[in-house]
């Protein structure tokens, strides 16, 4: 029916819709590299200051005045002891709080307040975290600038995140789990803790270590309640020194972690300290990714072995 | 049946009626201490999902309290309209605009990355890139927005700043530019990935009808699938939002701490979160009006920021598509 010219027409039509197709696509694969090349120059510019500097002592010794010698001991170690006190806090109430609003809460206004409260708290600003730790457990509850506070800090932050992420766990088991087992007879905590918390364990693990991996690179907070950042010293060993130091002595130390350490060495003008900043930085990425790849990992071990 | 039930098979003795009384008795006790323990442990589940609301109930008493006092000594028309911010010198002069200028700028040299890229690398990813290409892409793109923010300062103050000043030779070490773009950079996958599940939450009956109509892969993303998750895009790019107003370490390495008054890139600029940063690096006396700004200022942010996630919900709840 259609004249030739007509269908020559309609070709070139499709030809050019076509090209669209093609254009758009290098368009996404050439912003997809952008990301992705700015993550791979952030990576080799970091190795390429920060390897050489990376040797055993680096990890034995104090921050020093001298950048040649100094260390990220304090640093590494006032980390640690922050991510455990953050852990011991956030995992216990953060669980708790998602199996109360997924299995226990009613449909009321208070239940809908709480899930509103827990999507903005999500979108809050760190530094406000920072605020809210420096007016009320620094200042109001006497607590200090000690890795205690800084625990609870980081651990109120990364709350949201585990909430969210043990709910989407649980709500991922078939109800008739849940039936099957109050059939048997089983009270609710029974299947709580019988059966769904078993089965959600990957997922919840998946979230624990996402939040804790977020918590430990976040400097804003802890800068705020104000942590010093020249710490030549170990937190108290308990039941160790002269006189002898009690358990939760090591508390209410003082303390710095690997970001403020950063920190501290990117705004110094000597280069040899800019050095030591990439190492650290280097270390600090290094836990963040590795914590990040283990929960990608436990994801993926998830998805495949169980079928419901 | 009957010989399980002890009720109507008991034979009729004394005796039997009491043992089967007192074994009642004893079901009744154990399902009342199993009920006592049932509610105690309710509510220590309750009290932790509290935790969250005490949480914002706390940050808001803390910024409000101590606001409250700032804004006895400086008042508030003052605080929005002035043109200095120098609240440390002896002549204290209090104008949030200051501050404000430098994190919207930021923010928005930010959001010029963050939106275009994240949104073409969204609909690429859910309607252009085969599933394998996805599943590879998709966890290498998160990594960026897992990297700690202080190393993306290190990063724009000791590579991109660098690099800039090639291009442009009279680019001050400290600017906004650098720091925006590498925060820009950072807020892609938060764009990226909330926009791409909206869009592939849109059913394949739209775009099915799309393509028997004759439209392209590229017609049907743009005109089809993109109109449909519009609310889901949006509140992506609302989130892009609040993440860039309330960035702290990139600002406080990369775009220097001086209160600057501009809205150009070019320029050195203190944002509200960095002047935070600032005041709590030094050793303000608890208490002074030094101390009460940082709050003040913390109390600003928080409205901005909650402007944004409220508008957010609203946009969700308002233009959700339902099929």
């Amino acid at each position: 029916m259609a004249t030739p010219g007509k269908a020559h027409e309609i070709r070139a039509i499709i030809r050019r819709h076509k090209r669209w197709d093609l254009i758009f696509g290098l368009m996404g694969l050439a912003s997809l590299s952008v990301a992705i090349l700015t993550l791979l120059a952030l990576f080799t510019d970091m190795a390429l200051s920060g390897i050489p500097r990376l040797d055993a002592d680096f990890f034995t010794s104090f921050p020093s005045r001298r950048a040649g010698q100094a260390g990220i001991l304090s640093a590494w170690v006032g980390s640690v002891l922050v991510m455990l006190v953050t852990a011991f806090v956030a995992v216990p109430v953060g669980i708790a709080g998602a199996i109360y609003l997924e299995e226990y809460a009613p449909k009321n206004w208070f239940t809908d307040l709480i899930e509103i409260n827990i999507t903005n708290l999500a979108g809050v600003p760190s530094i406000i975290y920072g605020l809210l730790a420096l007016g009320l457990f620094v200042y109001t509850f006497g607590l200090g600038q000690s890795i205690l506070t800084a625990g609870l800090t980081l651990a109120l932050l990364i709350l949201p995140i585990v909430i969210t992420t043990t709910r989407e766990a649980l709500r991922s088991i078939p109800q008739h789990v849940r039936e099957g087992a109050y059939a048997c007879g089983a009270s609710q905590w029974q299947v709580v803790h019988d059966h769904l918390l078993p089965y959600s364990t990957p997922g919840i693990l998946t979230g624990v270590i996402i939040g804790l991996s977020r918590a430990i690179g976040e400097t804003a907070p802890i800068i705020t309640i104000g942590a010093l950042t020249f710490i030549a010293f170990l937190p108290p060993v308990p039941l160790s020194g002269d006189p002898a130091a009690g358990l939760f002595d090591w508390l209410f130390s003082p303390f710095t972690v690997m970001p403020i350490q950063i920190f501290n060495w990117t705004s110094r003008p000597d280069t040899s300290f800019q050095q030591n900043a990439a190492a650290a930085s280097f270390v600090l990425i290094f836990m963040t990714l590795g914590m990040n790849a283990i929960a990608i990992w436990l994801r993926y071990r998830l998805r495949k072995n169980i079928k419901w | 049946m009957s010989a399980i039930s002890p009720m109507s098979s008991a034979p009729e003795t004394d005796a039997g009626k009491s043992v089967g009384a007192a074994k009642l008795a004893e079901y009744a006790r154990t399902k009342a201490r199993r009920k006592r323990s049932e509610r105690l442990i309710r509510s220590v589940l309750f009290l932790a999902a509290c935790v969250s609301v005490f949480t914002t109930v706390g940050i808001v008493y803390v910024l409000l309290k101590e606001s409250i006092a700032f804004f006895q000594a400086v008042p508030l028309w003052t605080f929005l309209t002035d043109t200095q911010w120098t609240p440390l010198f002896s002549d204290a002069r209090f104008g949030i605009m200051v501050l404000l200028s430098g994190t919207i700028t930021s923010s928005l040299v930010a959001l010029l990355v963050a939106i275009p890229l994240g949104t073409i690398i969204a609909i690429y990813l859910s309607e252009f890139a085969g599933h394998k290409t996805r599943e590879t892409l998709k966890p290498i793109l998160e990594l960026l927005s897992g990297v700690p923010t202080i190393i993306y300062g290190y990063f724009a103050l000791l590579f991109v700043t660098p690099m800039l000043q090639r291009l442009f030779p009279e680019l001050p070490s400290f600017n906004i530019l650098s720091a925006g773009l590498v925060m820009g950079i950072m807020i892609i996958p938060y764009v990226s990935s909330l926009s791409e599940d909206a869009m592939r939450a849109v059913p394949m009956s739209l775009r099915e009808g799309s393509y028997a109509m004759g439209g392209t892969r590229l017609q049907t993303a743009l005109n089809v699938v993109f109109p449909a998750a519009l609310s889901g895009i949006a509140s992506a790019y609302i989130l892009g939002i609040s993440r860039a107003v309330g960035e702290t370490m990139i600002l406080a390495v990369a775009a220097g701490m001086q209160p600057n008054l501009t809205f150009n890139p070019m320029e050195p600029a203190a944002t509200v979160t960095a002047y935070i940063v600032q005041v709590a690096l030094g050793d303000l006396p608890h208490g002074s009006v030094g101390y009460q700004t940082i709050f003040a200022a913390g109390l600003t942010l928080m409205v901005i920021t909650l402007c944004f996630n409220l508008a957010g919900h609203w946009l969700r709840r308002r233009f959700r598509e339902v099929y």
